[in-house]
Formats: structure tokens, sequence, C-alpha cells
């Protein structure tokens, strides 16, 4: 592409705005389910790595394509 | 010393401490004092020191992806000006009509040719291309190579490194199976590997796939211990890089996909194909939606292996390189700083991925074998509405 105007980079900035948004969604919810029932800490803390996983998993194969 | 201490309670126990850590406390501050001293080469006062900079960039980028690539040469250390390099020539094993055996050290790193049966061989890139007696490279359409390319079932890097992986795997597992026959606990390394064991059972495998779990522990077990095995062993100096293979992921992922398959019982694939208790059009449109689901589900696992082990060395490797890139007093402990902060969130990274792979291996496998018990509305009957 042209000097001045990368699509390329675009691309991966919005790639990681949107992996950026959706993590902190997840942050944000498992902060919230936490702060409801400290006694299941344990299993929200769990699924929250889980599905920060599966996120990570799909920004970087995003960010590879490009 | 320390036994003429006045025997305070807070005084013994500092002095005592003191002693133990002063050794940690010395490696740590010579490790971290070593980050200053993290030069390459000096600077060429001559060109300048922007040139320089540029070749120092591209050195970097060359390194990384030699140490991303797979090859057929173990080298340990590589001396660029005298153009020596130093290492293990790994066995090169070629099917070409004839299985042709020999080690990797006549082909000098690209530079040679080699001849064996009237058909001559040539290092390219990595790869062994067949080529006539000069070595001629003829390329195709989009700048690749168009020569003939004989199968290349060579022991790279990555192959042995997998042989010697599951070779301590099985040293590890089977005296961690034989210790239990002497009493309930398990004794040496198997001590550490209990719980790791139970955890895959008790965490992954029961509640994902039910009362018939131990058809498939064994899977389970293996997939997760030689992911995570191998991805710590990428993080290590050693040069080896086998879960950013991709196609490594691709027969892992491969296995996962032949499991549910062949375990599948008749309610999956009517859930695929023909899903109930949906009016007809809608089920012939939903049947290549779910078969394409059956084929994004492991390459998502493929994927998403090999894209996060490549992309965190390439995250620490860049980072290290910039130490070199940027020669001077602040910038070389910082960026080492960095390159430590993501080396151990790398670490974590080694384990979750190893996690989810086995994690969602066991979804699947679950998803395929499960007996509904629910009852879905037949054909003819309404779904009802409550």
């Amino acid at each position: 592409m042209q000097e001045v105007l990368n699509l390329d980079l675009i691309g991966a900035g919005l790639i990681i705005i949107g992996a950026g948004f959706g993590l902190g969604k997840i942050g944000s919810a498992a902060m919230e389910g936490i702060a409801r029932q400290p006694e299941a800490a344990g299993k929200i803390q769990t699924a929250m790595i889980i599905i920060a996983a599966l996120l990570e998993g799909v920004a970087f194969a995003a960010l590879f394509a490009v | 010393m320390i036994t003429f201490a006045p025997k305070f309670g807070g005084l013994k126990f500092y002095q005592k401490m003191l002693k133990e850590n002063v050794f940690r406390n010395l490696l740590t501050i010579a490790i971290v004092g070593m980050s200053f001293t993290a030069f390459a080469a000096p600077a060429d006062p001559q060109t300048g020191d922007a040139t320089k900079a540029v070749d120092t960039k591209d050195e970097v980028t060359a390194f990384i992806d030699h140490h991303l690539a797979d090859s057929h040469y173990y080298s340990f250390y590589a001396d660029a000006e005298a153009g020596e390099h130093y290492g293990l020539p790994l066995p090169i094993i070629l099917w070409d009509n004839g299985l042709k055996v020999f080690s990797s050290a006549r082909f000098h790193h690209g530079e040679e040719l080699v001849e064996m049966d009237g058909n001559y061989y040539r290092l390219y890139h990595s790869k062994i291309y067949k080529t006539d007696a000069e070595g001629t490279i003829t390329y195709g359409e989009k700048g690749y190579p168009s020569n003939e390319r004989p199968l290349d079932f060579s022991l790279t890097k990555n192959v042995v490194t997998m042989i010697l992986v599951s070779i301590l795997m099985l040293i590890l597992f089977s005296s961690l199976a034989k210790s239990y026959k002497k009493g309930p606990l398990p004794t040496g390394f198997g001590r550490v590997l209990e719980p790791l064991v139970l955890y895959v059972r008790d965490e992954i495998a029961k509640p994902n796939i039910g009362k018939n779990y131990r058809k498939y522990m064994g899977f389970l077990l293996t997939v997760f211990f030689f992911i995570w095995i191998l991805n710590l062993l990428g993080m290590t100096p050693l040069g080896v890089n086998v879960t950013g293979n991709i196609a490594v992921t691709f027969a892992l992922a491969l296995v996962t996909f032949f499991i549910t398959q062949f375990s599948a019982n008749k309610d999956y694939w009517k859930h695929i194909f023909w899903m109930p208790g949906l009016p007809i059009p809608m089920k012939i449109i939903l049947a290549p939606i779910e078969v394409l689901g059956m084929f994004t589900k492991p390459f998502a696992l493929m994927i998403r292996l090999f894209a996060n082990m490549t992309a965190g060395h390439v995250m620490v490797m860049s980072l290290l390189g910039l130490i070199f890139v940027y020669q001077n007093w602040i910038a070389g402990p910082a960026f080492f700083g960095f390159t430590l902060f993501i080396s151990i969130i790398e670490l974590l990274v080694a384990f979750l991925q190893a996690y989810i792979f086995t994690l969602l291996s066991a979804l699947y496998i679950g998803m395929a074998t499960e007996e509904h018990s629910d009852h879905h509305p037949a054909d003819n009957e309404d779904i009802p509405v409550i």
C-alpha cells in the first residue's frame, strides 16, 4: 500500500481494539460476579481465564492473517 | 558469627535470613547487572549510527525467522563473520523412488549440492529440492521455486524434540504408574505429576465427558502434558519451536477430530444433518452450517495454539533484539525488564494453551458422545410454547 496510509496496520489496530474491548467486558463481568458472590470466586476466575484464552486465540489468528 | 549473636528472636532471625538469601541476592544483582553491558558490537564510528541500527534490525529479523523455522541442522552457535557453524547435523531421510539417507552436514548449510544415485539435491530456504547438476532453482509464478521435491521424512529439529519429549513422558508416567504398586501414595517425581493427573481427570474429563471418561483419559493426559512440555521447551534457549509449527498443531487437531468423529453416537450425526425439532426448510439450511462447524472447531484448535505460541516467541525475541538495536545504558535494562515480564507471562500462556486445548478437546468429545436425556419434540409435534 501507500507509504502514508498503511491499511494493514490500521486493520491490526482495529483487531487489537476489538480484543481489548472484549477482554474488558469479560473482566468487568467477572469482577461483578465475584463482588456479588465472593465464595464463587474460584469458578468465576477459571471461566474468565478460559474465555480470555479463546478471545486471544481469535485475536492472534486475525493478527497473523493481517 | 551467627552462634555468638545475641539470642533475641528478631535479630537472630534477621541474620539467619541474610545468610540464607545472600546467594540469591548476589545472583539477582549479577544477572540484572549484566543487562547493562548488553551490546552486540561496538557502534561503528565511520558509517554512523543510523546504518548500524538498520543492519542490526535485519539481523534480529533473520535471527527470529531462524528460531521460528524448523531446520535440518541443530546449530548451537554460528559465527557469521568467520562463516563457521557449530552444531549437530541431523540425518536426512528422503523418499525419491527409493530410500536415501544421509547426513545434513553434506549440504554445508545450503551451499553444496548432494549427489546420490544420480539425483542432485539442494537445500534452499530449509526445503530440499531436486535439481540438475548445477543446482539451478527454477522459479514458477509468484516467485516460489518450482523444482520437484522428494518426500522429506528427515529427522529435523522439531521431530527430534518431539521424540525426546515422548520418551521423557514415557519414563515419567510409567514411573508414576509403577509406584502405585507399592502403596496408595506415589514416590519420587510422581508426587508432582499426581495432582496434575487428578486435575485433568476431575476438572476437565469428568465434567465434560460424563460417565465413560476413562476411555479418553489417555488421550487427554497425553495431549495436555505433551503440549505443556513442548510449549515450555520453546521458551528455553534451546532454539526449538515445536508447537509454533503449524504442521504439529495440525496433527494434534487432526487427532482430536478423528477421535470425536469415530466415537460419536447416532444422536450427534442426527443433530448435524437433520436437527430434530425444526421445520424442514430450516433443517436443510442448517445442515451445511453444522457440517462447516464440525470442521471449524478443530481448525480453531490448531490456529489458536500455533498463533499464541508463535506470537509469544516473536514478542519475546523482538524485545530482546531491541536491546541490541538501541545500544545505550538506559534502553538495555529497560528492555531487559520488559523481556523478563513478557517471558513470565509466556510461561503462564504455555500452561494455559495446553489447558485450553485439552478442555476443548474434552468438550468436543463430550458433545459427540453424550446421550440426550432431553426430549426433542418429534417432527410432527408442535414446539411447546410455555
